[in-house]
């Protein structure tokens, strides 16, 4: 949980910096209204999501951001080690973007809280339309300040300082074709581990084999990706889309992740078809099963920092129901969008199985992805 | 360490030269902004619902070890 807010904060404050399509112009004044529910793995998340976007004058754009997510999670983590539990947390953003020439400068500020975790987010980002508007170059620096604590121990508290260095470029191919490249680098300091997760390790004393002891993460971590998008429009007005993604850290996870998507608009319907690959290697100091009590500096059994590989399968509908204006709207949709997920891990183990230590099955996670959203722009 | 500050003073002079460059070229753009009908097609824009597509990289990211070079980098029809 604690890193899903870490990431939303930065994909918010990425959002709410007005990543538009089109240069040299102010995002469009727009409003959503998303319903967002994630069911797997014994994990239930659901949410709205509200993101208002409004221009004032001709040279600014003002948006605001209210996102909850109401977690009750059984996961494979809390069933072997703790109680299931619920939470709620709640996010506020506020952004702004100044046009002025061919140059857009953006700040958003992003604050979240829940019972035990705390995070604010600060960020910066400017581009500037190059060559007739077939290229911009965005540039983006944020900075985020965390605070983690733990609901049954008040004297618990611990800082993480996050910082991210963005380039991007988007640049027009062709009149049929668009791409862009985006560089990401990232950086932790302070407490990384989940202060409740453990690891187990081999212990031949207990009737099951092994025992349990906090986990142990290095306190710092520098992440890179390198991704390109590429979008081409079909004779017949539809689009296709490809992306991929290479990604490396300094804990030694290596990834690649590719996607391809198809949309295709029929009267006042677009359907959107995508299909997602990733593979990914294994944390230096991840293990599902250390061979003794403390048997490394740093220790960690998050699955996510497993060997793993996994796909995904989206489909959605948006319908347009208001398309020539209507009072002070201009338009109006509605979206239905189901994405499958399957994860299969390498290494991490089903430990609730009950099979002799170190023969459990891989873990396998089947997760569904639900959200439903109104759209206006005026 | 003579050298290392030769290093960056060429690398400077580099990114000047590249920087000064990007303002002074007049690159004819090879797609006019009359030829961008297509782009402009919101079934084109590389990100067509901001609030659902940060949504869904949040959940991805969070299930899977890697993160960020996912995002659009902004910018780039010129279609208005």
């Amino acid at each position: 949980m604690k890193h899903m807010v870490r990431i939303v904060s930065f994909a918010l404050a990425a959002l709410l910096t007005g990543q538009s399509a089109f240069s040299s112009v102010l995002p469009e004044d727009r409003a959503d209204f998303l319903y967002h529910r994630y069911e797997g793995g014994g994990v239930t998340i659901d949410g709205p999501s509200i993101l208002v976007r409004k221009s004032v004058g001709k040279s600014l754009s003002l948006s605001g951001n209210y996102y909850v997510d109401m977690v009750s999670s059984a996961s494979i983590d809390v069933i072997t080690t703790a109680s299931p539990y619920t939470e709620e947390r709640t996010q506020y953003s506020v952004g702004a973007d100044y046009l002025r020439g061919n140059t857009t400068l953006s700040a958003s500020f992003t604050n979240s809280e829940e019972s035990d975790f705390d995070a604010s987010t600060y960020r910066l980002s400017v581009s500037q339309d190059m060559f007739g508007s077939l290229s911009t170059l965005t540039m983006s620096y944020s900075f985020g300040d965390d605070t983690v604590r733990r609901t049954d121990d008040p004297t618990f508290f611990r800082d993480n300082i996050r910082q991210h260095y963005g380039i991007g470029l988007t640049q027009i191919i062709s009149r049929n074709m668009i791409a862009a490249l985006n560089v990401e680098v990232i950086t932790d300091e302070g407490f990384l581990n989940n202060p409740y997760r453990s690891i187990r390790f081999l212990d031949l004393s207990r009737t099951v084999g092994y025992s349990f002891e906090p986990e142990l993460y290095p306190r710092s971590r520098t992440t890179n990706a390198v991704g390109i998008k590429t979008k081409y429009y079909l004779p017949y007005r539809a689009a296709i889309e490809a992306q991929y993604r290479y990604f490396v850290d300094t804990w030694n996870i290596e990834s690649h992740t590719g996607s391809l998507s198809y949309i295709h608009p029929w009267r006042d319907f677009t359907f959107t078809g995508k299909f997602r690959y990733h593979d990914q290697t294994g944390a230096h100091f991840f293990r599902d099963l250390f061979s003794r009590s403390e048997a490394t500096n740093f220790r960690g059994r998050d699955k996510e920092l497993s060997p793993l590989r996994s796909k995904s399968l989206k489909f959605s509908a948006a319908y347009e129901f208001i398309s020539n204006g209507t009072g002070f709207l201009d338009k109006g949709s509605v979206t239905l969008s189901l994405d499958h997920l399957i994860v299969d891990y390498k290494e991490f183990r089903d430990i609730s199985t009950g099979a002799p230590v170190g023969t459990e099955p891989f873990y396998h996670l089947d997760a569904n992805v639900y959200q439903i959203f109104f759209s206006f722009w005026y | 360490m003579k050298k290392q500050r030769q290093s960056r003073i060429i690398a400077a002079l580099a990114t000047l030269l590249v920087l000064s460059g990007c303002s002074s070229i007049n690159i004819e753009p090879w797609v006019k902004p009359y030829e961008r009908d297509r782009l402009a097609d919101p079934i084109m824009f590389l990100d067509m619902d901001p609030v659902s597509s940060a949504y869904i990289y949040h959940v991805y990211e969070a299930r899977e070890g890697a993160r960020g070079g996912e995002g659009t980098a902004g910018g780039g029809c010129g279609c208005n």
